[in-house]
C-alpha cells in the first residue's frame, strides 16, 4: 500500500484544500481517511496472488461503468493500462446497462414485491476468471437478492478460491460505495445553500 | 480444501423484514480460527469478531475488511454533531429495505428504532417499503438514501435541497449521503456471501 497516493475520493469529486466540502469531510476524518484505506488495500495490495490488478481495474471499471459513472470508469480504465481490455470492458459495460435493483425475495409474502430483471453473463472471450468476475459483478450491481450458491460455484469452476472470491466481492461492494459517495458529494458541492 | 460452496439443505430463510435478530450462515467457508494472525486480528478490529461467521469469512482478505470495519465505525458512531445516529441507522435501514437484505434491515431498524425511541414508522418502512410515509424529515431521509441506491443514481442538487428544507445542515446531509453510500457496501456483502436464518 501506498500513503502517497492522493485520496481518490477528494480528486474525483474535484476537493481542494480549504474549500467547503474539505471542511465537512474533515469533521469525519476516520471515514474519509478508511475510505482510502479501503481503496488502497484493494487497489495498491500487498499481494495479488488471489486476484491481479489487471482483474481489479477491470473489475472497477465494470461496475463503475454500470452505475453510469464514465469518469470514474475512465479513472480505473486507466489503471488498468491495457486499451484492448479496456475496450473489451466497455463493450461489457454497454451490454450489461441497466436500472436497479431488481431481484426476487425467499418464497414468502414479499414475492409480491420481486421484480424481473436481465441475468447477464459476460463473453468468455475475457478470459474464465474475468469472465465469470463479470458476471458476478453485474449480479452483485442490480440484483444482489437473487445471489445463490451456483454464483460463488461458477466462480471457484472458473479458477476463483475462496478468499480471491472474499476480495472479488469486497472490492464490487466497495466501488458501489465509492461511487455513491462521490454523486452524493458533488452534488452537495453544487449546492451551497444560501 | 476450502474452495467449496456450503449448502444448507434444509434452510429456512425469513421471509419477511423484520426488527428481530437474525442470524446469518456463510455459504463459503470462514477462516478457520486457528489461523488467524496479528494481521487478520488487526482486520477484525474488534475481537469478538472472531465469533462470526461472516466476519471470519471476511477476514480472509482482512486489509479490506479493517479499512470497511474502521470506515463504517466513523460514518455510524462518531456522536460529534451531523445527522442523529438514528437517522444515520434509518438511513441504513432504508437502503437495506429497497437493495432487499432482510438481514442488514433487521439490525438497523433495531438500531433506528432504539435511538429514536419511535419503533412505529421504522415498522412502517420494513412492512410498506421505501415510499412509506414516515414524515416530513423521516421521508426526505428516506428519498435520499433511495436516489443513492437506485441505478441510475438520481441524488443531485435537488435532493441536496430537500434535506435542507427538512432540517439537515451540511454535515448531516454529508452523514446521509455515506450512510446510504456505506450500505450499498454492507448489502452487496451480507446479500451475496451467505444467507439469513431466523433467530
Amino acid at each position: 500500500m501506498s500513503a502517497s497516493v492522493p485520496d481518490v475520493i477528494d480528486r474525483l469529486v474535484g476537493i481542494a484544500p480549504g474549500s467547503r466540502l474539505d471542511l465537512i469531510r474533515a469533521q469525519r476524518q476516520q471515514a474519509r481517511d478508511n475510505a482510502q484505506t479501503s481503496y488502497l488495500s484493494l487497489f495498491h495490495p500487498d499481494s495479488t496472488a488471489e486476484m491481479s490488478l489487471s482483474e481489479r481495474n477491470a473489475v472497477a471499471m465494470f461496475v463503475a461503468g454500470l452505475h453510469r459513472q464514465a469518469d470514474i470508469a475512465a479513472f480505473y480504465a486507466e489503471a488498468l493500462g491495457d486499451a484492448a481490455l479496456a475496450a473489451a470492458v466497455a463493450d461489457a459495460v454497454a451490454a450489461g446497462s441497466g436500472s436497479g435493483p431488481y431481484g426476487h425475495y425467499p418464497a414468502g409474502p414479499l414475492s409480491a414485491e420481486d421484480v424481473e430483471g436481465p441475468v447477464y453473463t459476460a463473453p468468455a472471450a475475457l478470459g474464465r476468471r474475468l469472465a465469470a468476475a463479470l458476471t458476478h459483478a453485474h449480479l452483485l450491481v442490480f440484483h444482489p437478492r437473487d445471489a445463490a450458491p451456483p454464483a460463488l460455484q461458477a466462480l471457484i469452476d472458473a479458477g476463483w478460491s475462496t478468499t480471491g472470491i472474499v476480495t472479488l466481492s469486497q472490492l464490487i461492494a466497495f466501488i458501489s460505495f465509492q461511487v455513491r459517495v462521490i454523486v452524493g458529494l458533488r452534488a452537495l458541492a453544487a449546492n451551497p445553500g444560501s | 480444501m476450502t474452495d467449496v460452496v456450503i449448502i444448507y439443505p434444509e434452510h429456512q430463510e425469513p421471509t419477511e423484514f423484520t426488527r428481530a435478530m437474525l442470524g446469518w450462515r456463510p455459504w463459503l467457508e470462514p477462516l478457520p480460527a486457528e489461523e488467524l494472525t496479528d494481521r487478520h486480528r488487526d482486520g477484525l478490529v474488534d475481537p469478538a469478531r472472531a465469533k462470526s461467521p461472516y466476519f471470519m469469512l471476511l477476514a480472509r482478505d482482512p486489509d479490506i475488511l479493517g479499512a470497511r470495519t474502521r470506515t463504517d465505525k466513523d460514518i455510524f458512531y462518531n456522536p460529534n454533531a451531523g445527522l442523529p445516529r438514528a437517522e444515520r441507522e434509518l438511513s441504513a435501514a432504508a437502503t437495506s429495505r429497497l437493495n432487499g437484505c432482510i438481514y442488514c434491515a433487521s439490525v438497523h431498524a433495531r438500531f433506528a428504532a432504539q435511538f429514536s425511541k419511535t419503533p412505529e414508522p421504522v415498522d412502517k418502512l420494513l412492512a410498506e417499503g421505501v415510499d412509506a410515509d414516515l414524515g416530513a424529515r423521516w421521508n426526505a431521509i428516506v428519498a435520499a438514501s433511495v436516489a443513492l441506491t437506485a441505478i441510475p443514481l438520481a441524488f443531485d442538487t435537488d435532493s441536496v435541497s430537500a434535506l435542507r428544507t427538512a432540517g439537515l445542515d451540511d454535515l448531516a446531509i454529508s452523514d446521509a449521503i455515506h450512510g446510504a453510500a456505506f450500505f450499498n457496501w454492507a448489502n452487496r456483502l451480507m446479500l451475496t456471501l451467505g444467507v439469513p436464518e431466523a433467530g
